[in-house]
């Protein structure tokens, strides 16, 4: 666990203040009927700042698989190679433009392109990069975003109401990052074991990783961290004596793309 | 003066049938993309705008373009353009329209399109790019209307709308620079972080949208008895020919900027549209002979004798349309999504229910084109004879 047993106790402090309701709320919608929302939506707590230490150091192909197996398995994520039913069996050329994923690698050229250079440390050229969402501290797709869909909390995640989301896409053409998904049909045929804790979605909404906000609400770490065997640190930023900051301290770290000024809150050891 | 649209020849209803006809087949296509999703597309996680948006920014631009007969009738009190306006502000009309319904088309949820007026958020471009083109279209019904209506009765136009004619000048500007924002503000997309996004739409606009008119003043003039007029037509083929050049100006200077600097991310997208990139090149020939094909139409214009022969100049004008649509629809959408964030190609190409979708668009907004231009010809016709 990429957290210590001090912080997890004040994350779960907090977590109860912020998610008070949160579960409640949660549990009112009818697990794989209804639309992923986000029912903890906190007011301003302005202490907390969630953020991720990826530790490439540690990461290899099998962990990174299975953090992303973790995701995707309790958010309800498609798989469109895996139909429930064969009659749903879709054409090969359409998997990649349907590609639903919060979580995915790729290796160092593509998760930080123009960063590499051909006599560049082979090991590290191909490692494969954990990428997400970033939790941008200026994130454009909320700016871009017409109905306010698509949010940032006080704690620093940004989230997505996905009742509210028209399907413009506006905020997939803003993030630099290619963070961000559309449900360009009917996903839940490919969902093999829907998981009751979270809704799955219907076509014509977006949806990205969002920290785990419904986790951290009812006090547990982010899925991919929990399966990470440690390469993923997560944590309040806020808090001098957290595991990501004490990370951050010790290590040097870097992030997606910079200077595009997003302020991206996934920190990368290499 | 409705009644004006009911009543016509054996041709006009035929070509109201036709173009009912396209229509309704596009509609039953998008009855599928409703039900399937918007998957039955070309489009995917990395080319998330195609066909759709495309044509919205295209149509943008020739519904601007209203304001080229507009401006130097209102503003420089230039007579001529007196008998042409209405065709220009219905053309908008009809322009607007197909705009409208492509961003409607293009919405994952169309049944919340509401949500956008419920929670309004200023900070979104969209926001305001719905507010600027649902008022320009109210803006040129009101005025055509009112102005056609006054020219049947022999009266002058009431006060408040030539107020409106003098609105809808910078407004026109602004749907098409608030359009261009949509793109330029955009961090991580090298092809449209540009601050000449909005003066290359403008151009391109200005070229596209005389040109579709002096097509239609052929048109008009061929199968009806109102003639728009030869000083008319010749004043349009003028700003088509200015707008066209200087839309190649444009064009060269972000080739400069974008190739002098070096910089990757503003140049693997123009890589991509004009050499291909990672063995993908489905766009060079259309980029190639959309670059090429609108210099030459640009010079060949300048020519006068070329411009005062009206079949020449017809087929100029169809050339700048042609290269503009391809420009500013095909390249500026894929282009600008090609290569995505992590820098891999996923190529673009509209599937066939996307195409008839598109083509039922724009046939209902032709219909809606024919309808009004019938009823401002018929009333052109009543007031002549
Ligand atoms: S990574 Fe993309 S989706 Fe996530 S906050 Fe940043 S801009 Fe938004
Ligand atoms: S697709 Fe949804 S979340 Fe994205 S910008 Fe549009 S309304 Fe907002
Ligand atoms: S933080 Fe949660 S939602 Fe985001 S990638 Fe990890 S498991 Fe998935």
């Amino acid at each position: 666990m990429g957290m210590d047993r001090r912080e997890f106790i004040r994350i779960a402090g907090l977590s109860t203040l912020l998610g008070l309701g949160g579960k409640g709320a949660f549990e009112l919608l009818r697990p794989g009927q209804v639309e992923a929302a986000m029912a903890a939506k906190p007011e301003a707590q302005g202490v907390v700042r969630w953020a991720m230490v990826v530790n490439m150091q540690k990461l290899d192909e099998a962990t990174a698989k299975k953090c992303i197996e973790a995701c995707h398995r309790v958010h309800n994520v498609p798989d469109f190679k895996k139909p429930k039913d064969a009659k749903d069996t879709l054409p090969p050329e359409v998997l990649n433009r349907y590609e639903v994923k919060w979580l995915w690698t790729e290796h160092f050229h593509n998760a930080f392109p123009g960063e590499d250079h051909p006599n560049m440390l082979e090991k590290v050229a191909h490692l494969p990069f954990l990428l997400l969402c970033n939790h941008c501290d200026n994130p454009p797709c909320v700016r871009v975003c017409p109905t306010k869909a698509t949010f940032r909390r006080e704690d620093g995640i940004v989230n997505m109401d996905m009742h509210r989301c028209i399907g413009c896409r506006f905020c997939m053409a803003g993030c630099p990052f290619g963070a961000r998904s559309f449900n360009w049909r009917d996903p839940r045929p490919y969902v093999a074991d829907t998981f009751p804790g979270y809704p799955t979605r219907e076509i014509g909404v977006v949806e990205k990783c969002t920290f785990c906000a419904e986790r951290l609400a009812q006090n547990m770490l982010p899925a991919c961290v929990e399966a990470s065997g440690g390469a993923l640190v997560f944590g309040d930023l806020n808090d001098e004596k957290s595991r990501v900051r004490d990370t951050l301290k010790r290590y040097f770290t870097i992030r997606r793309k910079v200077h595009l000024g997003t302020n991206p809150q996934v920190y990368y050891i290499v | 003066m409705l009644e004006k649209a009911l009543i016509g020849t054996k041709r006009y209803y035929l070509l109201l049938a036709v173009l009912g006809g396209i229509f309704a087949l596009g509609f039953l296509f998008y009855l599928q993309q409703l039900k399937v999703g918007l998957g039955i597309t070309g489009m995917g996680r990395d080319v998330s705008w195609g066909f759709y948006i495309a044509q919205f920014t295209y149509l943008v631009g020739v519904a601007a373009s209203a304001v080229m007969v507009v401006l130097p009738y209102y503003l420089h009190n230039y007579k001529a353009f007196g008998r042409v306006t209405i065709l220009g502000e219905f053309l908008a009309v009809a322009a607007v329209t197909m705009c409208v319904t492509f961003v409607l088309v293009d919405m994952g949820r169309p049944d919340r399109v509401f949500n956008v007026f419920k929670y309004p958020t200023p900070n979104s471009v969209m926001f305001w790019d719905i507010i600027v083109l649902n008022g320009y279209l109210l803006l040129n019904i009101l005025i055509g209307w009112n102005v056609l209506e006054c020219e049947r009765h022999s009266v002058a136009p009431p006060k408040w709308i030539k107020f409106l004619s003098y609105v809808s000048i910078p407004w026109a500007v602004s749907i098409h620079t608030v359009t261009a924002f949509l793109y330029a503000g955009l961090p991580g997309r090298g092809y449209w972080l540009t601050a000449i996004m909005a003066p290359r739409f403008l151009s391109s606009a200005f070229a596209a949208g005389p040109s579709l008119l002096v097509l239609l003043c052929l048109l008009v003039r061929k199968y009806t008895k109102f003639d728009p007029g030869r000083e008319q037509i010749q004043s349009l083929a003028k700003v088509v020919t200015y707008a066209t050049l200087i839309n190649v100006f444009f064009f060269f200077c972000e080739v400069f900027t974008v190739f002098y600097s070096q910089i990757p991310d503003h140049m693997l997208h123009f890589q991509y549209l004009f050499a291909g990139l990672q063995g993908k090149a489905r766009l060079v020939p259309f980029m190639w002979f959309s670059i090429v094909g609108m210099t030459i139409t640009a010079i060949l214009l300048t020519n006068p004798k070329l411009r005062q022969n009206e079949n020449t100049l017809a087929a100029l004008c169809g050339m700048v349309i042609i290269t503009t649509w391809i420009d500013k629809g095909l390249g500026l959408m894929t282009g600008g999504f090609v290569p995505n964030p992590m820098e891999k190609v996923t190529e673009y190409a509209p599937t066939v229910p996307e195409a008839f979708i598109t083509l039922g668009v724009w046939a209902l907004g032709f219909l809606v084109l024919t309808l009004l231009y019938k009823v401002a010809v018929s009333i052109k016709e009543e007031i002549r004879s």
